[in-house]
């Protein structure tokens, strides 16, 4: 579930906790594009330090909204994966169009 | 050599992929496996139970099988079906393929299951259904994978 967001000046933070599947999926998408619609930014970090399991679905999840953000002209980044989460994003490549960050 | 074996059998819902993920996490720890090896298991029947539901029974009820056995430090788990099956299994395993385009499918599924695991073999016939056997070392005398 998407159980935070946090604004600043031009950007968007939004955390994803819980599992990420094919079952949570169509839940976790609709929050997470009900998060977006509610905001203005120029740039969004999807924060998964509180997800525990993600698989091929979350990564179909994080793409498809990536897709709307691109044709917004909006920079999207990743962060706080665990460590099996961070190698699905890697073998999926999802790093290099939605880069890691550390900062808060 | 240790053995064991043991199979289960689920309804075809979303509700039942946390629970097969689960229930195969519980029967690997036996093998003390990594922390990193059981989320590559969890991982792969995650994928491997996803695409029986989705896939295998679009849009039917059915069942999906859950079996797996320890011989000595080797997992080997099946995850059955008894759907529509796959036409054309080598292109199914094809990276990025996915037949359901417009419902944000990675169609990374076999990718990943291929990735996570020492072996994988899929079995399908059309109508009949599909069966994807996975299979890994575990354990601290295996090559530990990480990540």
């Amino acid at each position: 579930m998407v159980n935070k967001q946090r604004a600043y000046d031009g950007g968007l933070i939004l955390e994803v906790s819980g599992e990420l599947d094919h079952h949570s999926a169509p839940k976790i998408r609709d929050e997470l594009d009900g998060a977006m619609a509610q905001n203005n930014f120029k740039e969004l970090t999807f924060d998964l330090t509180g997800l525990t399991f993600m698989d091929s679905s979350g990564i179909g999840v994080l793409l498809g909204r990536y897709k709307k953000l691109q044709a917004l002209g909006v920079r999207v980044w990743l962060k706080g994966a665990n460590p099996s989460i961070d190698k699905l994003l890697r073998m999926s490549g999802m790093y290099s169009i939605m880069p890691k960050v550390d900062r808060g | 050599m240790f053995k064991n074996k043991m199979f289960l059998k689920f309804d075809a819902i979303s509700q039942n992929e946390s629970f097969a993920r689960m229930a195969i996490a519980a029967f690997a720890a036996q093998l003390n496996p990594t922390i990193n090896q059981l989320a590559d298991i969890k991982t792969a029947v995650s994928e491997a139970v996803t695409n029986a539901i989705i896939h295998g029974y679009k849009d039917s009820f059915g069942e999906v099988e859950l079996n797996a056995k320890i011989e000595g430090q080797k997992l080997t788990i099946e995850v059955i079906d008894y759907g529509v099956g796959i036409e054309n299994v080598h292109k199914a395993r094809e990276p990025f393929y996915t037949t359901c385009p417009d419902e944000e499918r990675s169609g990374m599924g076999f990718m990943v299951m291929e990735s996570f695991m020492d072996g994988i073999e899929v079995y399908s016939e059309v109508s009949k259904g599909t069966k994807v056997v996975l299979q890994k070392n575990v354990g601290a005398k295996s090559n530990a994978g990480g990540v």
